[in-house]
């Protein structure tokens, strides 16, 4: 047996000073990067609240704007024709996104489905304002003027691939012995799908519309040249219509301080929308699905 | 009243290659009939094949012929029909999460369009009964969703379910396997019950629970039919070696 | 053998119905799973028709321009509506000058912010801080170029600029007035802007190095710094690098902020502080006030060239991600 007891102890010299520094540097270094990171993002939010905050009372959720160099008016139109937008978006962004993110889930384990898959992910990476230029040249063009179908058309063709994806993961997380029972009880594929399947992820799938939305209500370059704005009220679906982004940049680029104290105030309200939807989403997903259920 | 089921010649694949060789095999109306035999061979794939439950994975095919009473399986009429015939129990118990005890137990019905409320409550209440669950769900049938319960009551939760649409026959694949011994008696008593009005066959890796519940039992090895008789026979003097080699636990 | 309670005899035949049959109708299933098929079908093949459609118009509607300038177009610096004359290269020199000044500030943030939420922030501060770097990516471009005009400029105008011009005027990258506006505003606010993207593709990539690695070269008496390097970010630097060239397509395509801050002039200048365009910002300013078929095809070509390259830089992107994630969906960044 050999002998331990004539073993030098060991003698690594202790780790070098040169290495420590440079460990406790680059803990410095991530910290400054989250702290450099943060402090934009408190200052947007703070400017903000502190530059649109005196600016929103009720005369500005009711009003339209008023003529330049007058003092007062509103946002009501914008926030307004936002909505009217977002409306005829979802009409035709909401079913196609769903339907598509079924057609990948449920049918779609193949060649095309990888190709369409692979589609959706590059439809979601093209500028938003080339996805306006479109927009313009189906029917802007053919209509000879701007309208808000234009600028829904706009925001449905972004809408769609992020709802399809958020709606294939959820669907494949539903376990499959769920499909199984409803087949075994002599349940229809269709009626599987719809009734069983979409019905299991329906929180996760409105998670996703709800993101979808929130990505597009502050989008403004695909309407700059599609709904175009409007200084007045409109619900027609085939004239120009103010949104609430537009009319931030238009009094954003202006001249007019006045205007500039809006364009605050309106930014306030479509940041507090957006994160209130975002936020709420967030809060609704880690609560779980329904009572008892997992 | 439970039917008799006939299967000749069945032979199944997934792909390329085959899981079940020529089977053929005659199950008795109103008894139990245990399907046993090591993993692999191929005792689960000849249950699903029963109600072409088999078909739903991509790529399986199966061929020959199944009678279910006077019902030809593979002939005729689509799967979806077929399986409105037969009910199915799956090994880990799987009640529609989304759904409360009620709705799950009426799935089936409603599903498949049937609407009378006053009969479904009847239905339900009946099924859950034959189940053994109703005394302990009564009260919260509409308020409780179906994956709140034990993992025993869940699976008998499914049986409710299955029974809702009142097959002919029950296909049980491993149905006590993810349960703790309690609710594995209970539903071995419950089986033992259902026996009176249904045809039952239970595919089972455990050969007591085969000699407790089943008066048949089929001997599967490497997607082939080995042995098939009266339970007592198989298990104290089988006919082929392996079946008894698989029974004294040489293999297996 | 006995049961528990004698199950009531149950009431099975009711009346003479012991089938399901009557039950249950058989529904025309055939025919509406098929239905159904087509319809989900119908809703995929769209998606494809998109992108069809998008490719389709971009190019026909620029076939005018390109007729009239082929190569060139991109080659030459004259943007003059009035002479119907069109050179793009002050867009593509903008955009790619602020697309790499963004890169170069946001990259080591991004990736500082990823290493610190992954591997060094105590646990309780994990969610939170990865929820408010999400929290960026959630703000709207426009309100990104509010704030850019109000306070960065300003900022920059009077504090930043003068002293980089003092310190780096040598360099020739700081020369000329100080007007805040111009090619350093767009940058820095294109670095904010892009910093939760690659931030969280490289907290994905670096979360699905197994721990076995990072196990392995602690056990070998590393610091947490070494373990770090060696252990995670070099396994997962294709991912890392895919995360950067999606923040890079990211910048390529950003139109708004830019457009508020960048000043708006088609020239190329070496100074950071002077005025710049971009192909986004061009197409922003515009389209809508373009009269004449050869200005519209001209501004249509920008749009179509800015198409192609993100497309294609994001697919080199997603491609990166996926050889270290493994083909897990990829999420759409808000």
């Amino acid at each position: 047996m050999p002998d331990t007891t004539t073993l030098p102890a060991a003698t690594l010299p202790p780790i070098s000073l040169r290495r420590t520094v440079t460990n406790a540097m680059a803990t410095g270094c991530a910290v400054g990067a989250v702290v450099l990171v943060l402090a934009p993002l408190g200052a947007i939010f703070g400017y903000l609240v502190y530059k649109g905050i005196g600016s929103i009372n009720w005369a500005f959720l009711t009003e339209t704007p008023k003529p330049v160099g007058e003092a007062g008016g509103g946002m009501a139109n914008a926030i307004a024709g936002t909505g009217l937008i977002l409306l005829i978006a979802s009409i035709a962004g909401v079913p196609i996104g769903i339907g598509a993110g079924i057609y990948l889930a449920e049918y779609g384990r193949n060649r095309f489905g990888d190709l369409v898959r692979f589609t959706a992910d590059v439809l979601n990476g093209v500028p938003s304002i080339v996805i306006g230029i479109v927009a313009y040249a189906i029917v802007v063009l053919t209509q000879k003027h701007f309208s808000a179908l234009a600028g829904g058309v706009a925001l449905a063709i972004m809408m769609i691939p992020t709802i399809t994806r958020a709606t294939e993961e959820m669907l494949l997380l539903v376990p499959n012995m769920v499909r199984e029972a409803a087949y075994g009880l002599g349940v229809s594929r269709w009626r599987t799908t719809l009734s069983i399947t979409l019905r299991t992820a329906t929180s996760g799938v409105i998670t996703g519309v709800m993101l979808a939305f929130a990505r597009v209500a502050g989008e403004t370059a695909p309407l700059l040249f599609t709904a175009f704005g409007n200084q007045f009220w409109n619900w027609r679906l085939n004239q120009p219509t103010a949104a609430l982004s537009l009319q931030i940049f238009n009094y954003a680029i202006s001249p007019f301080d006045e205007w500039h104290r809006q364009a605050w105030a309106g930014a306030l309200i479509l940041i507090v929308l957006i994160v209130g939807a975002v936020s709420a989403v967030r809060i609704a997903a880690s609560r779980g699905t329904l009572k008892g259920a997992n | 009243m439970g039917v008799g089921i006939q299967v000749e010649k069945l032979n199944a694949w997934f792909g390329k290659t085959q899981a079940l060789r020529d089977i053929n095999i005659t199950m008795a109306a109103n008894h139990c009939t245990a399907v046993i035999g090591p993993s692999g061979c191929g005792k689960s794939t000849f249950v699903r094949c029963l109600n072409r439950m088999h078909e739903t994975i991509p790529e399986a095919h199966a061929t020959g012929r199944v009678r279910i009473g006077d019902l030809d399986v593979y002939n005729g009429t689509s799967a979806t029909s077929i399986r409105r015939r037969i009910g199915m129990v799956f090994q880990k118990p799987n009640p529609f999460p989304t759904m409360s005890i009620y709705d799950n137990v009426a799935a089936g019905l409603k599903l498949n369009g049937f609407r009378d409320r006053k009969q479904l409550d009847e239905i339900v209440e009946r099924s859950l009964k034959l189940s053994a669950l109703w005394e302990e769900v009564k009260d919260t049938l509409k308020k409780k969703s179906g994956a709140s319960l034990s993992g025993g009551q869940q699976q008998r939760l499914c049986i409710a379910r299955a029974l809702a649409v009142q097959p002919e026959v029950l296909l049980m694949d491993e149905p006590c396997s993810a349960l703790d011994p309690i609710s594995t008696g209970k539903i071995e008593e419950l089986i033992f019950q259902l026996k009176e009005h249904f045809t039952i066959v239970i595919v089972t890796h455990n050969m007591q629970q085969a000699s407790r519940v089943a008066e048949f039992t089929g001997f599967f090895l490497l997607g082939e039919l080995i042995e098939f008789d009266k339970t007592e026979k198989i298990f104290t003097t089988p006919s082929d070696k392996r079946t008894e080699d698989y029974i004294t636990g040489r293999f297996g | 053998m006995s049961g528990p309670q004698p199950v009531a005899k149950p009431e099975l035949a009711v009346a003479a119905n012991a089938q399901s049959g009557p039950l249950i109708r058989s529904g025309h299933n055939r025919f509406a799973d098929t239905i159904f098929y087509v319809a989900m079908l119908a809703c995929g093949v769209c998606v494809l028709a998109l992108v069809c459609l998008i490719v389709y118009e971009l190019s026909s509607k620029s076939s005018l321009s390109w007729h009239a300038f082929g190569w060139k177009f991109f080659f030459q610096s004259d943007w003059d509506p009035v002479n119907d004359q069109y050179g793009a290269l002050p867009f593509v020199y903008g955009t790619i000058i602020s697309s790499i000044l963004a890169l170069l500030i946001a990259v080591p943030l991004a990736v500082g912010v990823a290493v610190f939420i992954t591997e060094m922030s105590p646990p309780w501060m994990r969610g939170p801080l990865a929820f408010t770097t999400e929290l960026l990516a959630a703000i709207p471009s426009v309100i990104y170029g509010l704030w850019a005009i109000f306070v960065l400029v300003p900022l920059l105008r009077l504090y930043v600029q003068p002293w980089l011009a003092r310190y780096f005027g040598w360099t020739g990258l700081f020369s000329g007035p100080p007007f805040g506006i111009g090619m350093l505003a767009a940058g820095i606010i294109l670095a904010i802007m892009v910093v939760p993207i690659i931030s969280a593709i490289t907290r994905e990539v670096m979360t699905a190095v197994p721990q076995q690695q990072r196990e392995a070269v602690l056990a070998l008496g590393a610091t947490r710094w070494e373990m770090i390097r060696t252990g995670v970010l070099r396994n997962a630097r294709a991912g890392i690098m895919g995360g950067i060239i999606l923040g890079l397509g990211r910048a390529l395509g950003e139109t708004m902020a830019v457009t508020m801050v960048i000043g708006n002039r088609p020239e190329i200048s070496k100074s950071l502080f002077a005025p710049g365009y971009t192909m986004a910002s061009v197409l922003a300013n515009e389209f809508s006030e373009a009269s004449g078929d050869l200005y519209l095809s001209a501004l249509v070509e920008v749009g179509l060239a800015l198409f192609l390259v993100t497309i294609i830089v994001n697919i080199i992107a997603q491609f990166l991600v996926w050889t270290v994630t493994r083909g897990t969906p990829a999420r759409g960044h808000a």
